[in-house]
């Protein structure tokens, strides 16, 4: 709280001053954060009433569990903490930015609007890295027509459903074509184009009880809102961030250039410091609604 | 006075801003360890797949719940600096906010109402229009 006593009996709506002791543009600001918030909010709230209404829904620990670099490691919760951790701290850079603003050093507000900005597009490689690994993952899920195929995530399908059991996989496995065998098959060797030569000369017979013996994982198709709400939430978030860099990017040239210590103050970087800080905020709750439960 | 000074005499009183950067770094602090916790839950979670009750993990996921409020509440308090406006103001923006308590409640009951009726045969659409047409058929 301000230490700066409020004069008694002060009559705030009597005209003549802002009753929200707030300029224009940060009255503004709010209101349109307040909006967003429930923009942001009737999203997720529609995914919660989804997935409460099915039977099964996708677990976060088996959609999300790789890293960069790492293979095919199962590392649940750890990619999303980085980012979660970026964000934290670019939040952090930013409200510097906005305290060395109150002191009117200039300086200090470039340097922090330069980290903040590094930090949100660091959290946008983040994000594009894992929209890539879902939308390019091979994993062999039940198909509607009742065969196994390999599968990414997408809008229109994933394979995050429960497990298959052993009897369905095999009478699966009968029913699926030479190519789809072969592409089943190839995932057991994390696509090798070589050995996907091998295969193709394999027989139907040969090529299921290989399969069958690798103890491969297969599961039922996943529900099929969850592509949607995820690439929906995820991505419209994502424009939000990618849009504070952008307005952050031009708060620091107008910094730079001195168009702050022209007009005497910097409120402008506490309007932008606002929206920043709204992003991560959302993405707390997207943390909490997509990877935690 | 080097502190910046908004030229609006609408503006009664500037907050205090001379402060050092200490609550800051605190409040990363505060915000890191809520979210290492949330984690560590979110791992318990994972590790006890399908051991735990279903009020033990629903009681968990209301814990990493909870945190993530207190989350929300000191990034909008203190990095938004919402704590140092005045009164008036806060309640512009809390109040309305509070109308999410009844559409979580709502659509989510909803939701689960919805799954249930899946699970039995009344939820299954034709059997309930024959129903329907039957007992119209037995009133005439």
């Amino acid at each position: 709280m301000g230490s700066t006593a409020i004069p008694a009996g002060t009559k705030w709506w009597s005209g003549g001053k802002s009753p929200f002791n707030v300029n224009y543009g940060k009255v503004m600001m709010w209101y349109f954060l307040m909006s967003d918030a429930f923009t942001f909010g009737a999203f997720l709230i529609s995914y919660g009433t989804i997935r409460f209404s099915v039977n099964h829904w996708a677990d976060p620990n088996h959609v999300f569990n790789s890293f960069p670099f790492a293979g095919h490691a199962n590392l649940p919760l750890a990619f999303v903490s980085l980012m979660t951790f970026i964000l934290i701290f670019s939040s952090v850079t930013m409200v510097l930015a906005v305290h060395e603003g109150h002191q009117m050093n200039r300086k200090g507000v470039e340097k922090f609007m330069i980290m903040t900005i590094i930090g949100g597009l660091a959290f946008l490689g983040c994000q594009a890295w894992e929209w890539t690994h879902l939308l390019t993952g091979e994993h062999v899920a039940l198909l509607t027509d009742g065969t196994l195929g390999v599968i990414p995530t997408t809008v229109k399908m994933n394979p995050w459903g429960a497990d298959l059991d052993h009897s369905t996989m095999m009478s699966a496995l009968q029913k699926t074509s030479h190519e789809g065998l072969v592409a089943i098959a190839s995932t057991l060797h994390h696509g090798a184009e070589s050995v996907h030569h091998n295969l193709s000369g394999l027989t139907n017979q040969e090529l299921i009880s290989q399969i069958s013996a690798s103890g491969l994982h297969a599961t039922h198709s996943g529900p099929i809102a969850f592509g949607g709400y995820f690439f929906g939430i995820t991505g419209f978030h994502g424009f939000h961030v990618f849009s504070g860099v952008v307005i952050n990017i031009v708060m620091y040239i107008k910094t730079k250039l001195g168009h702050f210590d022209q007009r005497g103050h910097y409120e402008m970087i506490e309007k932008a410091g606002l929206y920043w800080h709204f992003v991560d905020l959302v993405w707390v709750f997207v943390f909490l609604c997509f990877y935690l439960v | 006075m080097s502190a910046s000074h908004i030229d609006n005499p609408e503006v009664t009183f500037h907050p205090d801003h001379s402060g050092g950067t200490g609550k800051i770094w605190k409040i990363f602090w505060v915000l890191s360890v809520l979210t290492i916790i949330e984690l560590a839950l979110g791992y318990f979670l994972y590790a006890k797949h399908g051991e735990l009750s279903y009020v033990a993990s629903l009681s968990t996921k209301s814990v990493i719940a909870i945190l993530t409020l207190a989350k929300a509440y000191y990034i909008v308090s203190v990095f938004m600096h919402l704590g140092d406006e005045i009164r008036n103001f806060i309640m512009t923006i809390i109040v309305p906010l509070v109308l999410f308590v009844w559409f979580i409640i709502a659509f989510l009951s909803d939701g689960n109402s919805w799954k249930n009726l899946r699970n039995t045969s009344a939820g299954s659409r034709p059997n309930q229009v024959e129903q329907v047409q039957k007992e119209g058929a037995e009133k005439k």
